[in-house]
């Protein structure tokens, strides 16, 4: 399970890093060096994100490779494909993220169970929170894998509890309000908002939405386990080309 | 949030966790303001003081006339303030506002109604006010981005996805998740997470409610049909509403949502989510509902000559009522919809808007087969002035083509001058 693999790293790490990509984005070809290079940057998880059409938590960036990726005519059956390559070449856990509707139209039993033979250790479902997911939770717990939930600033404590009841593997504490990709201030307040995190889930931590340098990654060393660099990967592999993100990723840990 | 809203199986409140205390607050707010008699009291009051309610009933007797069957009401959205019934939507979230204390307003909007609406309902109110518009929508209804931006409120032209309604709604929801604290989105339509369609159509059932008194006044009985015009569905809620108990034997009130038939339905360019077998059950934008999808769940591009109806998911509760059989769906080409227009701006001296001249197409196709006993009501939802390039264009008007022609060179000249200078 995702968790073991996490605390087992934690053994040797500070802090891990989990990236992400969008699949199809730039083309498939690409994200199979781009997965490659993060690989051999020492990256510990990875989000592979299917590309939809109203991706309605995401900021700029990632909207825009949404909608490339789909223009340029990538289709779910490809996302599958390409998952099942990198995860069956590169040993690191991979997660999906995206959508509900995808899940939902492919049928969530019939889409968790593909997840599992490819195999993906969990998924991140932004607008699926766990009061409607009854079916997925069930799937994803037959499959043994991790259903991955989000945690925001404005979470109360009782909600914390109550998303922790429902969650395995690490949860995802969204670093401010707002979408991905825009600035994040790493103070004091996000400090006591990331101790609440900690004191209600009893399972690691991850936090995301606009780590974008060395000096983040510090911050959260001894307060979460996982950096998840998002959009920022994708503006290095924009300017700079696969070997960018290479550079970068190994600079946020030295 | 304990109660999410369904409606047989579609509804439901899917939204990003930073959005679900917002939501948690929405709800509180409007459970507490319908449970007070007075707030639904100074909702009747602003609307009658401030729009033109209650909005009258006309009979169209020339086009009664003309069609030889049921005798043919119409309900007269058109004539509220900002020229549609959104306003009545508005300035009831705009109460709303007030009462939680917040100080910005956003919306999206497709026509460009919604959006003129809620920038004169802020300008009001004294709201900050931004519109989220789909690049493709503010081409084609310049006038009210002109008038949104007169009125205070900045437009935002969004150029993702198929820059129509759905994105801006997308658009709508990602500065709310960045701006709750002070924000509250006035969503348009009766779609969305909850409490959105039940809320919108509370506001919009101050038509359905007038409209059952009112042609029980005039015609001594309820009418044998009601259309509405469905983009979202807010209208044909807001119609609806008044007549959805008026189901048994021969006082059955049937009721006919028209969607947007756009090039035809076997074209599959069209906005027909409920009157097509295209469309298949799916969540996006924070709900469960009938969407235009491809078989990977991916959004399909729509189309309809009247941007308010081009949208490619529809109410749930209208979801709801098509399922269970309650309201019957039919689709309106874009060319039956321009002939309904022309038929009734020259019988009746009426202009309707493009969305609302869907109801009128599908009336007068139904009408002959209905006996001259029977009342038939037609909700005209907007007026189309607003319409004027699209329909001088459908029109063909050589006039109007001059008109713009010679407004160009004026203007070409003009700017020439300035940049001389």
């Amino acid at each position: 399970m995702i968790q073991q693999y996490i605390e087992q790293q934690r053994q040797k790490k500070d802090i891990l890093l989990m990236t992400h990509i969008v699949m199809g984005y730039p083309n498939f070809d690409a994200c199979l060096k781009l997965v490659d290079e993060m690989v051999t940057a020492g990256v510990d998880l990875m989000e592979l994100q299917i590309p939809f059409s109203e991706p309605i938590a995401d900021g700029p960036v990632i909207l825009k490779a949404n909608s490339e990726a789909l223009a340029s005519g990538v289709t779910l059956e490809q996302c599958f494909e390409f998952a099942e390559t990198v995860a069956t070449r590169f040993d690191i856990p991979f997660l999906f993220m995206s959508y509900y509707n995808l899940l939902f139209k492919y049928g969530t039993a019939r889409f968790v169970e593909r997840m599992a033979r490819i195999p993906l250790r969990g998924a991140i479902v932004p607008d699926l929170p766990p009061e409607e997911a009854g079916e997925y939770l069930a799937a994803m717990d037959s499959s043994e894998l991790s259903p991955i939930f989000i945690y925001s600033p404005n979470t109360t404590e009782a909600r914390m509890d109550y998303i922790a009841k429902h969650s395995n593997g690490f949860i995802y504490c969204v670093a401010r309000k707002g979408v991905t990709g825009s600035k994040t201030s790493f103070s004091g307040e996000l400090e006591s908002y990331l101790a609440s995190c900690s004191q209600h889930a009893g399972i690691p931590l991850a936090v995301g939405f606009g780590v974008k340098e060395k000096a983040d990654v510090d911050f959260l060393k001894g307060k979460v386990d996982v950096a998840v660099i998002g959009s920022e990967s994708l503006n290095r592999l924009r300017e700079g080309g696969v070997p960018a993100v290479g550079n970068f990723l190994r600079g946020l840990r030295d | 949030m304990s109660e999410r809203g369904y409606y047989g199986e579609f509804g439901g409140a899917f939204v990003p966790e930073i959005l679900t205390a917002t939501f948690d607050e929405l709800q509180l707010a409007f459970e507490t303001a319908k449970q007070d008699p007075a707030f639904w009291e100074e909702f009747v009051q602003l609307m009658g003081s401030y729009s033109c309610r209650p909005t009258p009933i006309s009979y169209a007797e020339n086009l009664t006339n003309r069609f030889g069957g049921a005798r043919i009401y119409i309900k007269r959205e058109d004539l509220n303030h900002t020229g549609a019934h959104k306003a009545n939507n508005v300035m009831g979230q705009g109460l709303l506002v007030k009462r939680m204390g917040k100080t910005r307003v956003i919306a999206e909007t497709g026509a460009g109604q919604h959006g003129v609406a809620t920038a004169t309902m802020a300008a009001r109110l004294g709201f900050e006010c931004t519109i989220y518009m789909g690049e493709v929508d503010v081409e084609r209804q310049r006038p009210n981005v002109f008038w949104m931006e007169r009125l205070g409120a900045t437009v935002v032209p969004v150029t993702d996805g198929s820059r129509t309604l759905k994105d801006a709604i997308n658009e709508a929801f990602r500065d709310w998740v960045s701006n709750m604290d002070n924000t509250h989105y006035v969503l348009g339509t009766a779609c969305g997470p909850h409490p959105f369609p039940e809320m919108v159509t509370y506001f919009q059932s101050i038509i359905g409610t007038e409209a059952r008194k009112q042609i029980l006044e005039i015609t001594g009985k309820l009418p044998k049909r009601v259309y509405a015009c469905v983009g979202g569905g807010s209208n044909a809620m807001g119609i609806f509403s008044g007549f959805l108990a008026d189901d048994d034997g021969d006082k059955r009130v049937e009721l006919i949502g028209v969607e947007a038939g756009g090039h035809g339905i076997e074209t599959g360019q069209h906005a027909a989510r409920l009157a097509s077998k295209d469309a298949s059950i799916g969540v996006a934008q924070g709900y469960k509902t009938y969407f235009l999808q491809d078989g990977d769940g991916q959004m399909k591009e729509t189309h309809s000559v009247s941007a308010g109806l081009d949208y490619v998911g529809v109410s749930p509760i209208l979801a709801h009522l098509r399922d269970s059989g309650r309201v019957r769906f039919e689709a309106a080409t874009d060319k039956e919809v321009i002939e309904a227009l022309a038929l009734t701006i020259k019988s009746e001296g009426l202009i309707p808007a493009l969305e609302s001249s869907h109801a009128f197409a599908t009336a007068f196709k139904e009408a002959p087969q209905l006996s001259s006993d029977d009342v038939l009501l037609i909700n005209q939802s907007g007026r189309g002035d607003k319409d004027i390039f699209t329909v001088a264009d459908a029109f063909d008007d050589p006039k109007w083509e001059q008109f713009i022609i010679d407004k160009a060179a004026q203007y070409q000249a003009r700017a020439a001058a300035r940049r001389s200078s």
